[in-house]
């Protein structure tokens, strides 16, 4: 079988096996559900040592037929950026087992149904960015909000079930639009050569349609992706939904599953309407760089400290979303590579916020406070996480910001500039909480707060050691993210500006 | 005047008779059998009539012709396709009928009376109602192949009586029933009266009632125009208001609410077929070439329907009104493959018919089972917490709830998409625009009810899910498989829909 679709299948297989494991043996169910993420984690480090790095064609290919009447195909493969997207994935997901071991406890249903849902959740992500068949990945990109609907409504806290239904509809909504330039394209495919899904075959349609039709589905589809990624001003149902959900629930999301968004921009957006996309790029930079402002003041203003890490997201989306509209290979790169880490230092924020809360039993900044001396390697790994979200040379981000901040200059060269803004703004935001809640005079009723257990050591470790690590030597992911960057500069018809030294003489 | 002995196609009208044949011996065992031995009798001739009428179409499934009986019907692979979707949900209707519990005692009796008080402790049901709905299956069997606008009224009345008879037997609340069976006969008598004033202008303009006649007739343009406009428009009210399309939908919500649950199933899923059977032949092969006249208007009408009954659901608080409003914008979404008016137009409308029918059923099916001691609850607010008192019941109404809100792997997606494809390639952008906007309202109110029933608390106030019998549990099963299935692997019937569905001219 082919070994993507095995890598998609095999947590499926796990959420069975969970199904047959009886409701009280909640540790049975615990440990199956991280063996299962842990051998899926194996199975795609394998496939990316096998990964072809020269090659940006997709690879692991596979494509059998689905619905011929619609020419249809369940059609996978991965080129670059979804190997990266889909490591991003299922190297969190048994993080996420890990470090949220009693989240699944307390909410609406058992423990069970808790793990069958995020194993269910991890198949659709995998599938998500492997679909090289549009109408599969808009499958995912539907099916996909049920389990996550469902584990934010019935394991979060507070006003769980209103921020899982305004998150449901929010994608629901960009999902209908989607699909109504999807069955656009697919009536333009069936009246020029017969009717498909393929993306490569439909990234030809282009030069068949009109330029009013290429804007109409490229808005389409960007709506959708611009919800989910969050981009201002589609970005309200975020907060609400983080705030909510278990952190765990909380990683996925903002980790992954808003990387559909500017995966989708990169992979359907850019590649089926190349026109459309060069017409609207001075309005979505616009819209990039107020994200990146606006998540940025919304955070230093926040009180919780989940909305916080929320508001840090769109800013950080902002950042994302500019470097893929920059049409730079330096913007692409380092837009890519950003998905990635932001993954990761998102990962880190809210698995360690998840602790202190469970801990203090509030999410709220100013109930902390001296934590520093009560459970100093918790508040170290805040401290890490937090300067890995302010981009802090040495750490993962700062090379993906950087890369999309020069990548944009070249081009853009004022949103470049209202963008470091927003590093500065970073600063404030992450440096405020760090002083509120770790140092300073210990707050009452947080003097016998127990420090990390060696479970929860094991889980931030990895998390920690990836953000260190890709800070001083991002070449393992670069090396797989430049060629995919170039290639979609390139079909683009875009050329990277050089920059001159004499402009200024 | 001479008198020609009528030659009939006794094979290709089989399952007709049949159907006619079940029900005069129901009739016959109402008055002549003991009262203990009807329900079973009755229950086992319908059964057998539906089977043996399936059988009988099958072994014709492949033969086409307008002489099945002067050239008043016409049997081709689109009436086969019909037909079997009737039979079929017309079978599984019948298990939900046989449930007694819906239906009163004794129909004649006053409510309230001392004769009803008497019908109802001696055990009496109301056995006739088999016939009657054997009756309606025959007339919806001949409606959707009739080919002159005589039959094709015959047909109408013959499946109307019955069920304006079967919408006033509710055993509880009768007079609501009693109520919303006369509103619909006093309205269904209006809209008949409309569409033999339509007949009458379409023979005063093409001098003929055959449906081939009157396209001869649009094709040589000789006859005045504004009786074929009047004739299309005043036919068209009349089916219209089978359909339940907005501004004819005003019955919906009131008969299906008063109706028997298990009778609101079969008329919402067996009607919609029969009437948009017919109204895709009179329209594909009587009104084809009148496009212009007739298209703008149900372009209009089916925006309206599907806005309509899309905003209005939303304001609902009763499961059954929820569904007659859901079941108006479902109207309008099937308009679109009407207007579409081509091949694959034509397909799409039967595969979503079919697939709309099952689950439809099945809705209806799991709202016979949410009763307390006054028998079914239908107000939804007391629906909260049903996954928590019966996780299954909630969950497959849940996947009802989904697929009629056309999320993917569900049979309501693939509907969707296809009749939105459909009518997009026939240069409808304004259906697609709306369908797409409607279906974002309306899965608003569909996941409003999943909220209910998994994120809220249950109320004690003796609602409670019963255990269905072994009969309803069939009907359950069987929908919901299909549905699964039918989203995920629709190639099959979509193959054979593609290969079989034609109209014979």
């Amino acid at each position: 079988m082919n070994s993507l679709t095995l890598l998609g299948i095999l947590p499926l297989i796990g959420a069975l096996l969970i199904a047959v494991i009886p409701a009280e043996q909640v540790l049975r169910v615990k440990q199956a559900a991280l063996g299962t993420t842990i051998l899926v984690a194996i199975s795609a480090i394998m496939m990316w040592l096998n990964f072809d790095e020269s090659n940006t064609a997709f690879q692991f290919v596979q494509s059998v037929e689905w619905i011929p009447s619609f020419g249809i195909n369940y059609a996978v493969g991965v080129d670059g950026l979804s190997l990266v997207l889909i490591l991003l994935a299922v190297l969190l997901t048994p993080i996420v087992v890990l470090a949220g071991w009693n989240e699944s406890e307390g909410g609406r249903w058992s423990a069970k149904v808790f793990y069958i849902l995020i194993l269910v959740l991890e198949t659709m992500m995998i599938g998500v960015f492997a679909a090289t068949d549009v109408f599969l990945f808009y499958v995912f990109f539907e099916a996909m909000l049920i389990p996550v609907y469902f584990l934010i409504g019935g394991y979060g806290s507070g006003e769980r079930a209103a921020a899982a239904v305004k998150f449901l509809l929010f994608s629901l909504f960009g999902g209908l639009l989607m699909l109504a330039s999807i069955i656009g394209l697919y009536v333009i495919s069936s009246k020029n050569g017969g009717a498909t899904f393929d993306i490569t075959e439909l990234s030809e349609m282009h030069n068949y349609m009109s330029s009013t039709t290429q804007n109409l589905l490229f808005l389409g589809f960007f709506i959708a992706f611009a919800i989910k990624a969050p981009v201002w001003p589609l970005h309200t149902w975020l907060p609400d939904a983080a705030a909510s959900a278990t952190p765990g629930t909380s990683v996925l999301l903002l980790g992954v599953l808003d990387k559909v968004g500017t995966f989708g921009m990169i992979r359907f957006c850019l590649s089926l309407f190349p026109d459309a996309s060069k017409t609207f790029t001075p309005v979505i930079i616009t819209l990039a760089v107020i994200s990146i402002l606006y998540g940025a003041f919304l955070a230093i203003g926040a009180r919780d400290i989940k909305r916080l890490i929320a508001y840090t997201s769109i800013s950080h989306f902002g950042f994302i979303t500019m470097g893929i509209f920059a049409m730079t290979t330096q913007g692409h790169s380092g837009a890519i590579l950003y998905m990635f880490n932001h993954g990761f230092s998102t990962a880190a924020l809210f698995i360690v916020a998840g602790w202190m809360i469970a801990r203090r039993r509030s999410s709220t900044i100013a109930d902390f406070g001296g934590l520093q001396r009560v459970t100093p390697v918790m508040a170290w790994s805040f401290f890490i996480a937090g300067m890995s979200s302010l981009a802090l040379p040495g750490l993962s981000s700062f090379v993906s910001e950087f890369l999309v901040l020069v990548g944009t200059f070249t081009r853009y060269p004022v949103a470049a500039v209202l963008a470091t803004f927003g590093i500065v703004l970073a600063a404030l935001y992450i440096l405020i909480p760090v002083q509120k809640a770790l140092h300073g005079p210990t707050t009452p009723g947080n003097e016998n707060l127990p420090d990390l257990n060696r479970r929860e050591k094991f889980a931030i470790a990895p998390v920690m050691a990836v953000i260190i690590a890709l800070g001083f030597y991002p070449a393992p992911l670069l090396n797989v993210i430049n060629p995919v960057a170039a290639q979609v500069i390139e079909s683009q018809g875009f050329t990277d500006p050089v920059p001159s030294e004499s402009a200024g003489k | 005047m001479t008198f020609v002995t009528p030659v009939l196609n006794y094979a290709q009208l089989a399952p007709i008779l049949i159907v006619f044949a079940g029900a005069i011996i129901g009739v016959l065992i109402e008055a002549f059998a003991p009262r203990a031995a009807r329900h079973s009798s009755q229950l086992f001739i319908s059964t057998f009539a539906l089977v043996a009428a399936f059988a009988a179409l099958m072994t014709v499934r492949n033969q086409s012709s307008v002489d099945a009986a002067m050239g008043s019907v016409a049997f081709d692979g689109a009436a086969v396709l019909i037909q079997a979707s009737i039979l079929i949900i017309s079978f599984l209707a019948i298990f939900l009928i046989a449930d007694q519990e819906n239906f009163t005692a004794l129909a004649a009796a006053v409510p309230g009376s001392q004769e009803e008080r008497q019908a109802l402790q001696g055990d009496m049901r109301v056995t006739e109602v088999y016939p009657l709905t054997l009756f309606a299956v025959a007339g919806m069997l001949i409606f959707p192949i009739a080919t002159d606008l005589i039959t094709l009224f015959v047909a109408l009345e013959i499946l109307s009586l019955p069920l304006y008879l079967m919408a006033g037997l509710s055993r509880r609340r009768r007079l609501m029933s009693q109520e919303s069976a006369l509103k619909y006969f006093l309205l269904g008598a209006f809209s008949s009266a409309f569409f033999l004033f339509g007949i009458a202008y379409l023979y005063g303009y093409s001098g003929t009632i055959t449906l081939s006649g009157i396209q001869e007739s649009i094709v040589g343009g000789a006859g005045n125009d504004i009786f074929l406009l009047m004739g299309i428009a005043f036919l068209s009210v009349g089916l219209l208001f089978k359909v339940g399309a907005v501004p004819f939908h005003a019955w919906t919500p009131d008969v299906y609410q008063g109706a028997p649950t298990a009778i609101t199933g079969f008329m919402a899923a067996a009607t919609k077929i029969a009437a948009f059977g017919a109204i895709l032949r009179i329209f594909y092969v009587g009104f084809a070439n009148a496009e212009w006249q007739w298209k703008p208007a149900l372009v209009v009408i089916a925006i309206i329907t599907m806005i309509f009954g899309s905003v209005v659901a939303i304001t609902q608080r009763d499961v059954k009104r929820m569904l007659a409003y859901s079941s108006i914008a479902h109207a309008g979404f099937l308009l679109a493959g009407v207007i579409a008016l081509s091949k694959s137009g034509l397909d799409s409308s039967i595969f979503y018919l079919f697939a709309y029918g099952i689950a439809t059923l099945g809705a209806f099916a799991i709202v016979t089972l949410i009763r307390d001691s006054a028998g079914e609850v239908t107000d939804l607010n007391r629906w909260s917490g049903l996954g928590k008192r019966s996780p299954l019941v909630a969950s497959v109404f849940a996947l009802y709830l989904l697929t009629f809100a056309g999320i993917p792997l569900t049979s309501g997606f693939i509907g969707k998409f296809s009749i939105f494809s459909a009518a997009y390639e026939s240069g409808s952008t304004a259906i697609l625009i709306t369908g797409v906007l409607a279906s974002a309202i309306a899965a608003f109110f569909y996941i409003r009810v999943i909220v209910l029933m998994f994120f809220k608390d249950p109320v004690e106030d003796g609602t409670s899910v019963v255990i269905p019998s072994a009969l309803t549990t069939i009907t359950i099963a069987v929908s919901a498989t299909v549905t699964i299935l039918l989203g995920v692997f629709p190639a099959p019937l979509l193959n054979f829909i593609e290969t079989t569905a034609f109209f014979i001219r």
